[in-house]
């Protein structure tokens, strides 16, 4: 009963007198006995077969009849498409019907009595493998592959530089990172502008306590001009306005303006955008990985995955009254990377 | 005789005269597959691959993978206007404005978290049975690494309308590789043709999940049905069945029907699901901008582990020779799915070490009856499932009205203690099963009657158990752990690589030291012997003295 070949040295199974069970008698099926059963079970699939046939019917139908623009609304459970739903339904009942009247054949009519089929060992047999070796060997000595160092050290080393031009075309995937990691649009003067309406700020359009999403106000062009979001997802900024005497520490002298504080959008932990904000503590949370900083407080990692504080953006008000950045942010925004210092 | 039936066999007769069909029928049309239902798991991820197959086709004609940006104009009335990208653009269109479009879309999207479901359960089954053993260790392979293939071919598909919560996973996955040492910046603009997001990916994103990934899984599932064909399948103990035959039914007519039917069932339901449950409604999230973000995003959940790895890592992250090193990024999101993959690839060839089996298994073990295995498989689990819960960590948060600070806390707590707990408990539960059956095979099942003898003992009626139940207990295997080998042999010579030996030993300890024996025949002849002389003697004398009931009890 154990295996028949193989070495098996640590299997101790009771020697010899290892009982045999028979397969057990088969037991017949209503169907297999009584004509009657057997008549019913030929009508029930063929009904499904049926109804399968007239489902497909009703698919092209409702693909002709249901407009995509029609919605049913069934209250508590929603609002759906009538078109997706109907042509799902009919599809759907007519698909799974063609199965279920399969499977039903198979179990109540076909012949039920399992049959026995022997194994054999996967492998191939010896004189098989001693053929193939002395083909192989002939082949190797034809060749003269052994004999001749030469021919095959020089073909791996062909070889082994084949796949370099394949790995050296890639490199147009994409240009080289430089410093552009390391900047954002920001610059000296740089209006800052609600994120939604294009609006520029002034100091007290901010309440003590609000959160404004913002961006410089030259991005739509720069977007428009570069024709990607590049820079929109570094340059994003949210400005968060405390009493002054709360803020406990900034990351620069008088990079605030009145309790104003500005910080990048983007998490520095993988680069989610960030707009979930506590008033009353004054951190700022990660709705992706949960990253928690803590604004009074020069943006400091208080809780959560992020290692590194989230960047100020150093700002001011313009001689308009304006709010501008001082400069650009003085460290790089968003994820750590190799090359950051 | 039907007109199909004699035309096939007609057009079988011309094929044969330019292909040997016939003699590939011969062997293959009786072809015997045994029958439980654990098998069907693996047609299951199959037949959603092939609905995946279909119904992506037919989206990639609707489908304009581009970043271009453009303005709106479909049916979908509160997004007209809206500036967006060709591909969020035409993805609501097949939603909105190509009949039928939303169903396929959605029975892709359902076939696709089906697809990694089923294989990720069939996998569950493969071990737990020790399916994986010789001779079928590559197709385990095979199938492992099709899980992590389809992995990131869901993930690929999943980011291309470039919605709002896609283009967030992207984002994540931009930082991940940001985070990868030397390279990762590299890899970064390579990918994406310049800085974060750029206008290249979604295209080059589409070639990946259309062509090359598909191209892919198909050979691989294509290798691992050959694989399945050739080694015939494995089968559950029981009578009749033995490591040298398959017992079951044939290929053709009844497994042609039992699977050719499942796979319209399969088709069935996930159209059904589709048509009644809403998934993945990209155009309630709105188009991708860099600076925006949904508060509760949640990636589909076969990504789940990684973000909730991510999530629960902590902050570390260092500076050495003037470059930074992302721990907190880098260990959860590359090395850990990368040892989680290479310890599950590599498992067969460990316990097969450990071991020392060489033989073919074709019948497989019940997962009481390998203690060890069963209870790294359930760690195993419950490591995963602790990862994957806590990537809704916000979501459990604000359900519950739970602080995510300490959930996280949990998490990171918990995963190195759940997990050795659930092994413990599993190993526990296996021992058990095992001692049951030692008894049942010694003693029987116990009836629940119990007979007061006339010296006023009372004693439980035990009845044998069937011959089928004998044949499935007698089934298991018992293999002795490794003698830890002596440092020197008799001679005073140092035992060749003794460390590594040790090693073996220990595992093979570890493995099958607590292995319940199953009883020899002699055992059980004695023990049935025993339990006739005290009691079966005195039980028949009382049933026939005066036919007087005993004082019989019954629960």
């Amino acid at each position: 009963m154990s295996n028949s070949h193989g070495t098996d040295l640590n299997v101790h199974a009771a020697t010899g007198d290892e009982p045999v069970f028979p397969l057990p008698p088969h037991h017949h099926r209503l169907t297999d006995t009584d004509p009657r059963a057997a008549k019913r079970a030929e009508r029930q699939i063929a009904t499904m077969f049926i109804l399968s046939a007239l489902g497909m019917v009703g698919f092209v139908v409702a693909y002709v009849m249901v407009p995509t623009t029609s919605y049913l609304d069934l209250g508590p459970v929603g609002v759906l498409q009538t078109s997706n739903l109907l042509l799902g339904l009919t599809f759907g009942t007519a698909t799974l019907l063609i199965g279920v009247a399969a499977i039903h054949w198979a179990k109540k009519l076909m012949a039920d009595e399992e049959i026995i089929d022997h194994r054999h060992p996967v492998g191939s047999t010896d004189e098989d493998r001693e053929e193939a070796l002395a083909a192989f060997n002939a082949g190797v000595a034809e060749s003269g592959f052994a004999e001749r160092p030469l021919l095959r050290r020089t073909l791996i080393a062909a070889l082994a530089l084949f796949p370099i031009p394949l790995i050296v075309l890639l490199k147009d995937m994409g240009p080289l990172p430089g410093d552009s990691l390391r900047h954002t649009i920001w610059r000296k003067g740089s209006r800052i502008v609600i994120d939604v309406s294009g609006q520029p700020l002034r100091p007290e359009d901010m309440s003590v306590g609000s959160l404004v999403s913002a961006s410089p106000a030259d991005l739509n062009d720069i977007q428009e001009a570069e024709g990607n979001q590049n820079a929109r997802a570094k340059a994003s900024i949210i400005l968060v306005r405390m009493k002054p005497g709360e803020i406990v520490s900034e990351q620069g002298e008088g990079w605030s303006y009145q309790g104003i504080l500005a910080f990048s959008k983007i998490c520095t932990h993988v680069g989610c955008p960030i707009a979930l904000y506590q008033q009353r503590t004054h951190h700022l949370l990660c709705p992706c990985h949960q990253s928690t900083f803590d604004l009074a407080d020069s943006g400091a990692v208080v809780f959560g995955p992020a290692a590194r504080r989230m960047p100020q953006l150093p700002i001011t008000v313009d001689n308009e009254g304006y709010l501008v950045a001082q400069s650009d942010f003085h460290e790089p925004v968003g994820p750590s990377f190799w090359e950051r210092p | 005789m039907s007109v199909i039936v004699k035309e096939v066999g007609r057009a079988l007769g011309r094929a044969d005269e330019r292909l040997p069909v016939a003699s590939g029928l011969k062997k293959n049309l009786r072809k015997v597959f045994p029958d439980h239902w654990s098998f069907m798991l693996g047609e299951i991820a199959l037949y959603s691959f092939l609905i995946l197959l279909l119904t992506g086709v037919y989206l990639t004609i609707f489908f304009k993978p581009s970043m271009t940006d453009v303005v709106y104009h479909g049916s979908y009335q509160p997004l007209v206007g809206v500036p967006m990208t060709e591909a969020y653009s035409s993805a609501l269109g097949i939603s909105f404005d190509v009949r039928g479009g939303l169903l396929i879309r959605q029975i892709h999207h359902w076939a696709a978290l089906f697809f990694m479901a089923a294989m990720m359960v069939h996998m569950f089954r493969i071990f737990f049975t020790g399916a994986f053993r010789k001779p079928r260790e590559f197709n385990w392979i095979i199938g492992g690494s099709m899980i992590l293939i389809g992995l990131l071919e869901g993930f690929a598909g999943y980011s291309l309308p470039d919605d709002l919560l896609s283009g967030v996973g992207v984002r994540i996955v931009a930082g991940i590789v940001e985070s990868i040492p030397i390279v990762g910046t590299y890899l970064l603009f390579f990918i994406f043709g310049g800085q974060y997001p750029g206008t290249d990916f979604i295209p080059r994103l589409y070639t990946f999940h259309v062509l090359l990934v598909p191209g892919i899984l198909l050979a691989s599932v294509g290798l691992h049905l050959v694989l399945v064909f050739y080694h015939k399948h494995t089968q559950y103990p029981g009578p009749g069945r033995t490591n040298e035959n398959v017992v079951g039914f044939p290929l053709f007519p009844v497994y042609t029907a039992k699977a050719g039917g499942f796979f319209f069932v399969v088709f069935g339901v996930t159209v059904l699901i589709s048509a009644l449950v809403t998934i993945n409604p990209i155009w309630a999230y709105g188009p991708y901008v860099p600076d925006q973000v949904t508060a509760g995003s949640q990636p589909d959940w076969y990504i789940g582990f990684v973000d909730g790895a991510l999530r629960a890592f902590p902050s570390w992250e260092s500076q050495f020779w003037g470059h930074t090193w992302s721990w907190n990024i880098f260990l959860p999101c590359v090395v850990l799915p990368g040892l989680m993959v290479t310890a599950l690839l590599a498992y067969p060839f460990i316990e097969s070490w450990v071991t020392g089996e060489t033989g073919e298994h074709h019948l497989l073990d019940r997962p009481r009856n390998a203690a060890t295995r069963t209870s790294l498989g359930a760690m195993a689990i419950a490591f995963y499932g602790v990862l994957v819960i806590n990537g809704a960590n916000d979501i459990i948060a604000a359900a519950f009205n739970l602080s995510i600070n300490q959930l996280t806390w949990f998490t990171r707590i918990g995963i190195f203690i759940i997990p050795p707990l659930v092994f413990l408990s599993t190993h526990r539960f296996c021992m058990g099963l095992q001692r049951r059956d030692r008894e049942l095979l010694l003693h029987g099942r116990e009836s629940g009657q119990i007979l007061r003898l006339p010296h006023g003992e009372f004693i439980e009626i035990h009845t044998p158990i069937s011959d089928d139940q004998k044949a499935v207990i007698l089934s298991k295997r018992d293999i002795a752990p490794l003698a830890i080998p002596a440092a020197t042999d008799q001679n005073g010579v140092a035992t060749p690589g003794l460390a590594g030996k040790k090693i073996r030993a220990k595992l093979s300890g570890f493995f099958f030291q607590d292995n319940v024996a199953r009883p020899s025949a002699a055992e059980i002849e004695a023990a049935h012997h025993h339990a006739h002389e005290v009691h079966d003697h005195e039980i028949t004398e009382l049933h026939e003295a005066g036919k007087q009931a005993p004082s019989q009890l019954t629960d």
